[in-house]
């Protein structure tokens, strides 16, 4: 089903990954560009005067899919929203610590926020798609946001392109007028994918992304992701262990008690955290004993 | 019957099984009656009404000192209610005779406001009917009219064309402003949005006679303009914001947040995201505000009456020059001794509720889809693509969009 091997990617040996080049307009990653990672150096996180987060320090490796899993409450979609400066958008959210992608701080004075989201896509827990726009405005709305212009043929084009990399071009070929709002959830979803991609990010961030769908839906987003791992960075939060270890390389167990903030208990290879954890804690995590 | 006896669950011998198959021939369904009303109810509520009328007629009419057909009906409702109650006291449970009567009060006031409305559209409609079955009510203006002309000559035109410049205007003034201030307050807030929200709240509640004075006082004595149509449409743009504001707030604040989430997501700034994301799924309900607001505006006399002055005249620019519009023409006419003033005067009426009728069924069908609906132009595309994809299917080389070589695999 999904490419679960850990082996680093290998562009040449992929049949895909010669069909699905962006053009040079409009896409900044051509293949051949390297592809950029993500780290975090001592990242805490507040909200007002409650801290949630403690002294996170990961790699996320290029071109990888790294998972973060741990129990709710535990930090992680926080850690998650700091990367591409969403957790700032929340009242009285403040914030320690850097995060460098590709080597540069989003968070450096006098770096846009806009300009980072739309290096570092995100796709929510639930599907949402535009309710006011078509399948191809949803997908190419990306680009009017970011007040991007582009002629008609290269719109079609990258439409046509990042909704096959979501892999949902087939479903919705023959009806891109339709309104977004109208697919199933998963197709939703997928679209909501899709509409990150139409910008090129480096690295896109999910949030649960399968948590509202059901088991055909979250198969198909998980190949999806399968197919996009080595085109761009994904970081991935699940609850889900089965698919943490089916769709990541990497993994982090995030871990909150009720009066420490969450942290990062072990981070490693996912074939490692899942099978041969150092930490009790982790073990007994992964394999159903709490959490 | 017996299709539907089960097999005993605790002997689920063999001989049980062919049961079902031997009722080869199923009856044909019957649907359950599922609440509805039944005869019952109708002539509970049809006996109280009839028992009570003669109750009430005897009562009333003969043995209270009363008259008047007022009181005769709000004592018949009464004696309508005692009577339901007793009755369904007769047949029914406790709690079921309070439910149905509460039924029956809602039903009743329902009805009450249905009919004043039927009333006032109909009485409106026989009497405007009079002078606006005349074509020259349409066509003419009351220049030449003198007050015994009969009503075949002379009409409302003037008014009917200075009614919507007026309320054009205005509403050219009062939907960008009105927005504007909702957008403020919904999506940039801050310190300042609750203080404007309170005026926003107190200049709904303003007597409309206080908008006309203010544009009378500042538009017209101080600044100096004269009364004119551009005047009026001022004193109804303050008249119609604050209700534009209010209604385009709250549906401004029902779009989701995590709509606006995803297009900052996506690398939008604030005020792309609330012209692309959040105008553009709030749009229905932006239109009904701007319906509000139109609505507000149209039937207001007051701050007109202050500001754009009288004239029996047609006058095409509102910029210059007196000019009326039909709640004005409606108002100066209808108080004059004259039968034909007073006939033009309802005429003059039944036409505001045909434009304003007019005026909303345009709005609703411009901009009143709901975000999930096609436009035609949408399901035109649609269909074109329909046809394409069976084109390519016939054989044709035509796809729906042209690959790239690269990407045939």
């Amino acid at each position: 089903m999904t490419d679960t091997t850990h082996q680093p990617y290998d562009a040449a040996a992929d049949p895909a990954a010669d069909t699905l080049t962006l053009p040079p307009v409009v896409d900044a990653r051509s293949g051949d560009e390297p592809l950029a990672g993500l780290e975090t150096r001592d990242v805490s996180a507040w909200f007002g005067s409650h801290k949630v987060l403690e002294r996170v320090s990961l790699g996320m490796p290029a071109g990888e899919v790294t998972a973060l899993i741990g129990p709710s409450g535990c930090g992680k979609s926080t850690y998650l929203r700091i990367l591409n400066r969403m957790h700032e958008m929340i009242r009285g959210a403040a914030l320690a610590g850097e995060v460098l992608l590709d080597g540069d701080d989003v968070y450096r004075p006098g770096r846009r926020p806009a300009e980072v989201r739309r290096r570092i896509g995100m796709v929510f827990q639930r599907p949402n798609p535009f309710p006011a726009m078509s399948i191809q405005d949803n997908v190419s709305s990306g680009l009017k946001l970011a007040g991007i212009k582009v002629s008609k043929e290269e719109r079609q084009h990258l439409v046509e392109t990042s909704l096959r990399r979501a892999g949902l071009w087939d479903e919705v070929s023959t009806r891109l007028h339709t309104p977004g709002g109208a697919l199933s959830g998963g197709q939703q979803q997928r679209l909501c994918i899709a509409r990150s991609l139409a910008v090129s990010p480096d690295i896109l961030l999910m949030d649960e992304p399968c948590s509202a769908l059901d088991p055909t839906s979250t198969r198909r987003v998980e190949e999806t992701i399968a197919e996009l791992r080595g085109r761009l960075t994904i970081v991935i939060v699940t609850h889900n262990m089965q698919q943490a270890q089916r769709v990541s390389q990497s993994c982090a167990f995030f871990l909150a008690t009720h009066d420490t903030p969450g942290r990062i208990v072990e981070a490693g290879p996912t074939e490692q955290i899942f099978e041969n954890p150092r930490d009790q804690r982790t073990s007994d995590y992964v394999n159903g004993r709490f959490g | 019957m017996t299709t539907l006896d089960l097999p005993p669950v605790a002997a689920p011998g063999p001989a049980a099984d062919p049961a079902p198959t031997q009722a080869a021939a199923p009856r044909p369904e019957r649907k359950v009656r599922l609440g509805g009303i039944t005869r019952e109810d109708v002539f509970t509520v049809a006996g109280a009404a009839i028992g009570s009328l003669a109750l009430n007629w005897m009562l009333y009419e003969r043995v209270l000192p009363f008259s008047g057909a007022f009181g005769f009906l709000i004592c018949w409702y009464l004696l309508f209610l005692a009577g339901y109650f007793a009755l369904g006291r007769l047949q029914w449970h406790r709690l079921m005779v309070r439910d149905r009567l509460v039924g029956v009060v809602a039903w009743s006031s329902g009805l009450l406001v249905v009919a004043l409305i039927v009333d006032q559209i109909g009485y409106v409609l026989s009497r405007g009917s009079e002078a606006a079955q005349h074509l020259n009510f349409f066509t003419q203006s009351m220049d030449h009219t003198g007050p015994l002309n009969p009503i075949t000559d002379g009409g409302a035109l003037n008014a009917v064309v200075g009614s919507l410049e007026q309320l054009g205007l205005a509403t050219l003034f009062a939907v960008p402003l009105g927005i504007a201030a909702a957008v403020f307050m919904s999506e940039v807030g801050g310190r300042m949005a609750r203080p404007v929200r309170t005026l926003v709240e107190a200049m709904t509640a303003l007597p409309s006679i206080v908008a006309g004075l203010f544009v009378l006082g500042v538009v017209i004595i101080t600044f100096g303009f004269e009364k004119s149509g551009f005047a009026a449409s001022l004193a109804l743009t303050v008249m119609m914001m604050p209700i534009v504001t209010r209604a385009a707030e709250v549906v401004i604040r029902l779009v989701p947040g995590t709509l606006r989430e995803a297009s900052y997501a996506l690398g939008g700034s604030q005020w792309r995201t609330v012209w692309n994301v959040v105008l553009p799924t709030a749009r229905p309900g932006l239109v009904t505000a701007v319906v509000l607001g139109m609505a507000r505006g149209v039937g207001e006399t007051s701050p007109v009456l202050l500001t754009s002055g009288f004239t029996s005249q047609f006058n095409g620019n509102p910029f210059s020059d007196h000019q009326v519009s039909l709640p004005l023409y409606i108002w100066n006419y209808v108080k004059q001794p004259y039968d034909g003033m007073i006939a033009r005067g309802f005429a003059a009426a039944l036409t505001l509720m045909i434009v304003v009728l007019i005026l909303f069924v345009t709005a609703r069908v411009l901009g009143g889809r709901r975000p999930g609906q096609l436009t035609r132009a949408q399901k035109r595309r649609i269909d074109r693509d329909a046809r394409r994809l069976e084109k390519a299917a016939a054989g044709a080389v035509a796809r729906p969009y042209a690959l790239r070589p690269q990407e045939q695999q």
